[in-house]
């Protein structure tokens, strides 16, 4: 280092090396430029004007939206605030996450249950937000489980996963969990075919005679949001994608995207994609509901599980089911109609209005746009081109209200503004494509960063979208971002749409892999947001509500320790006579009654995670000790200007020992005849 | 080189003193906490500020009260206040009654986030304690209760 005596000296060298830098980046800029000349021109000339400005949310002041997204393959939902795209929260919902213990904790761990036993992770795909009227009504969030086939509620007010329901008879649950405008039911279409029933370890080779499709209609009360299959639908062997709701004049149907109508069961990149069209399948649900109410609906054995959070315990709790009532509509005529749409159809999503459904061909040149009156009509006049596996197939011509001509390459998935409007995800030309559904005519496109699946528009599932922005989820971040080794960040970018011309705003990165996505007035959800959970309705068994009621109690070799954590200190914070060969259960009561200040509870060696415990609940942790000593426990969220403090020891004797069990906060050695209380 | 270090005095000064963001405060619209709550606080320095302005004590205790006070204190209260005048937390409930106004001390544990940020007595144990008394969601009337066991702590019949 050289010394700054003269202050002139320095400026003047540093301005220097500036000055080369500078150069130096004109010099390289210059070779990119002329290298990437002819690939699309790049963000910097997407974004003008007052783009910052309208991202920009003041520190202290809240986003206009919330964005609820899905986390794909890490199993969570993330909420992040729109226009900001700043990350709020993430919510886990289908995997174990060891920063609050969901999935760890005593509590939450029956949260993942199912027919094949604790299963800690899913593919977390698409969300579904609840609605009234067609519009969002800012209760909950539906999320579905792609792998082993589950559909999750989780709770607007608390953010926290309540619920979730395992889906018999499914090989994966990828169409779902799209719902009905007063959310009578979410549905759950199985993406394969599987041999269900009796009869399932057939060869592969028989796909057509064996492998069956079922749609499940998961009806959902309307007081508590809790699921239960109403009933599911047999269909033919197929892959269903996506699917949509009716609306308005189109309530009572549900419409999915089907693709390998080939039903082929290898080499599907091929032998799937042989047909010019597959299908969409329109279903009567309201139809189906008539033949239950008939008693023609047949109740087969099925094992699933039904997990469900007690608000009151703050304990999950799994009840294995053991049926579920089925139709079968090639023998109950009128439910299922299928509808050719060109080519592997994805999205398919209804408008506004309830009258268009648009069906996104992956392989199409075109996005078809079918007509719910012309359906209605086709069906009436019995417009028929034929039948496929005993279901009546609507001729396409009759069907159709028109097609989006070269809109782009790849249409994945459309979304919908207010003014009648339809914005179409292109995942090969990576653009979104502003089209008028009326008039089917191309009015706007711009680039994505790059290669976009899903898209989100605020309301753009609803009756009435609130409009205002797109949302890109893109599967591509080359070159975005700060480099961070072979994997990037999913991104997201934030338009305009408030004006003729989509405009670029903002990227923001995003965890997992966000697929579908829902973006809802935070009017509709932060007046009922809970900030703490009342210490006096606090039902559960090991609860200790003040800290009177601490305690430790042995049961065999079961040691149970009702603790109590308030800033800054934790009751018992001395525990003594555990022994090896114990499982020790710390049952910890947050005794806070104020917003925002969570305890956290960890103790050397367990085995699981840390435990978050929220104002006014208990949560547990698990603790096989497995060696003879003393264990240091402690408070893992900073709380107070004493958390350093909130500290204390567990000891640990040999098996059979002696050790009188005890427990003590604030007694010193020679007082420590008997326990403070 | 000298306005770096007087920028730098500048502020720190103000690093020192930060205001309180308003949003806490706001989040409790039954609990005003207004330009006059200051004032009220030089005209009547003893009752704190809040909605509780005044109270009236009966003789002798009300038994139905000092039980259900019991109850409460032992929820929410008691990890942090010894009954005996030992500071834990916060300060031990001995003589409280005696040292405050029945109104200041409802306030206290009705309208604590207001109370911590402008009550000037309130302030003093806050920097004798170093930790913000939490705010345990208590109703006046629950505040109420617990008044009339600190009186039958402090020795009232």
């Amino acid at each position: 280092m050289m010394e700054r005596n003269n202050l002139n000296d320095t400026f003047k060298i540093d301005e220097m090396k500036n000055l080369t830098r500078i150069i130096a980046l004109l010099a390289v800029t210059g070779a990119i430029v002329a290298v990437n000349g002819c690939k699309p021109k790049g963000p910097q000339e997407a974004v003008v004007g007052n783009a910052a400005a309208k991202v920009y949310v003041a520190p202290g002041k809240y986003d206009e939206f919330y964005n609820i997204v899905s986390g794909g393959f890490n199993g969570q939902m993330s909420i992040y605030g729109i226009p900001s795209g700043r990350l709020l929260r993430i919510v886990p919902v289908f995997s174990q996450f060891a920063e609050s213990g969901y999935g760890f904790s005593e509590e939450t761990k029956p949260m993942l249950n199912t027919s094949h036993g604790f299963v800690p992770w899913d593919d977390l795909h698409h969300i579904a937000l609840s609605v009234t009227n067609g519009e969002h009504d800012g209760r909950w969030a539906f999320g579905n489980g792609n792998n082993t086939p589950r559909v999750a509620r989780v709770s607007l007010k608390t953010f926290k996963t309540e619920e979730i329901l395992e889906l018999p008879n499914s090989g994966g649950n990828h169409s779902s969990p799209f719902i009905t405008e007063n959310s009578e039911y979410i549905v759950a279409g199985t993406r394969f075919s599987v041999p269900v029933g009796d009869n399932r370890d057939v060869p592969i080779s028989s796909y057509k005679q064996n492998f069956k499709g079922t749609i499940s209609f998961i009806k959902i009360d309307p007081a508590s949001g809790r699921m239960n299959i109403g009933f599911q639908l047999k269909t033919p062997g197929v892959d269903f994608d996506l699917s949509r709701a009716g609306k308005g004049p189109s309530h009572g149907w549900f419409f999915f995207s089907c693709y390998n109508t080939e039903q082929a069961y290898t080499l599907l990149e091929v032998n799937a994609t042989q047909k010019d069209k597959d299908f969409i399948m329109a279903v009567n649900w309201k139809k189906a509901e008539e033949y239950i109410a008939q008693g023609k609906g047949e109740k087969v054995k099925a094992k699933y599980a039904h997990n469900v959070l007690d608000e009151k315990t703050h304990t999950a709790t799994s009840e294995m089911m053991t049926e579920v009532l089925q139709l079968d509509p090639t023998v109950l005529k009128d439910i299922i109609y299928f509808i050719p749409c060109p080519k592997s159809p994805h999205g398919c999503d209804t408008d506004p209005s309830g009258e268009y459904i648009v069906a996104s061909g992956k392989l199409a040149a075109l996005i078809p746009v079918f007509s719910f009156s012309k359906i209605q009509k086709a069906i009436a006049d019995k417009d028929f081109e034929g039948e496929f596996a005993g279901i009546p197939v609507i001729k396409y011509e009759s069907a159709l209200h028109g097609e989006v001509k070269k809109p782009g390459l790849g249409p994945l998935h459309t979304e919908f503004d207010n003014e009648g409007n339809a914005y179409t995800s292109f995942f090969v030309s990576s653009e979104i494509v502003k089209w008028n559904v009326k008039s089917l005519e191309v009015l706007d496109r711009v680039p994505t960063y790059y290669s976009i699946g899903h898209l989100s528009v605020p309301g753009g599932p609803t009756r009435k979208p609130h409009g205002k922005y797109v949302i890109a989820y893109n599967k591509i971040t080359k070159d975005r971002y700060l480099p961070t080794g072979p994997e990037l960040t999913q991104s997201a970018q934030l338009y305009d749409i408030s004006g003729d011309k989509m405009q670029l705003l903002l990227d923001f990165p995003t965890t997992g892999e966000p697929h579908y996505a829902e973006a809802i007035p935070a009017s509709l959800v932060m007046p009922n947001s809970v900030k703490i959970f009342k210490i006096e309705d606090n039902n559960h068994p090991y609860a200790a509500k003040g800290e009177k009621e601490a305690k430790v109690v042995r049961k065999g070799n079961e040691v149970h320790v009702s603790m109590t954590a308030i800033r800054s200190h934790l009751v018992p914070d001395n525990i003594e006579g555990i022994k090896l060969g114990d499982v020790v259960y710390f049952h910890v009561t947050n005794l806070e009654q104020d917003w925002d200040v969570p305890h956290g509870f960890a103790i050397k060696g367990a085995a699981n995670a840390e435990i978050l415990i929220m104002p006014g609940e208990t949560q547990t942790l698990k603790w096989i000790p497995d060696e003879v000593g003393v264990s240091p426990f402690y408070c893992t969220d900073f709380c107070s200007a004493l958390h350093q403090e909130m500290q204390g020891y567990a000891r640990v004797s040999a098996a059979g020992s002696n050790t009188p069990l005890k427990f003590s906060t604030g007694v010193i050695a020679e007082e420590a005849k008997s326990s403070p209380k | 080189m000298k306005y770096l270090f007087l920028l730098g005095v500048v502020v720190l000064a103000f690093a020192c003193a930060p205001k309180k963001p308003k949003g806490p405060v706001e989040e409790y619209p039954e609990q005003p906490a207004t330009k006059s709550a200051v004032e009220e606080v030089i005209a009547n320095p003893t009752k704190g500020i809040g909605a509780v302005k005044n109270v009236t004590l009966k003789t002798p205790l009300e038994a139905g009260r000092v039980e259900r006070g019991q109850a409460i204190y032992d929820m929410k209260c008691g990890a942090c206040h010894k009954l005996t005048d030992q500071r834990l937390v916060g300060p031990g409930w001995k003589d409280v009654t005696k040292r405050r106004q029945p109104e200041w001390i409802m306030n206290m544990v009705t309208n604590v986030d207001v109370m911590l940020d402008k009550d000037p007595e309130a302030q003093k144990l806050f920097e004798l304690c170093l930790v913000r008394m939490p705010n345990q969601n208590i109703s006046i009337g629950d505040a109420r209760d617990i008044l009339e066991f600190m009186r039958k702590n402090d020795g009232e019949k």
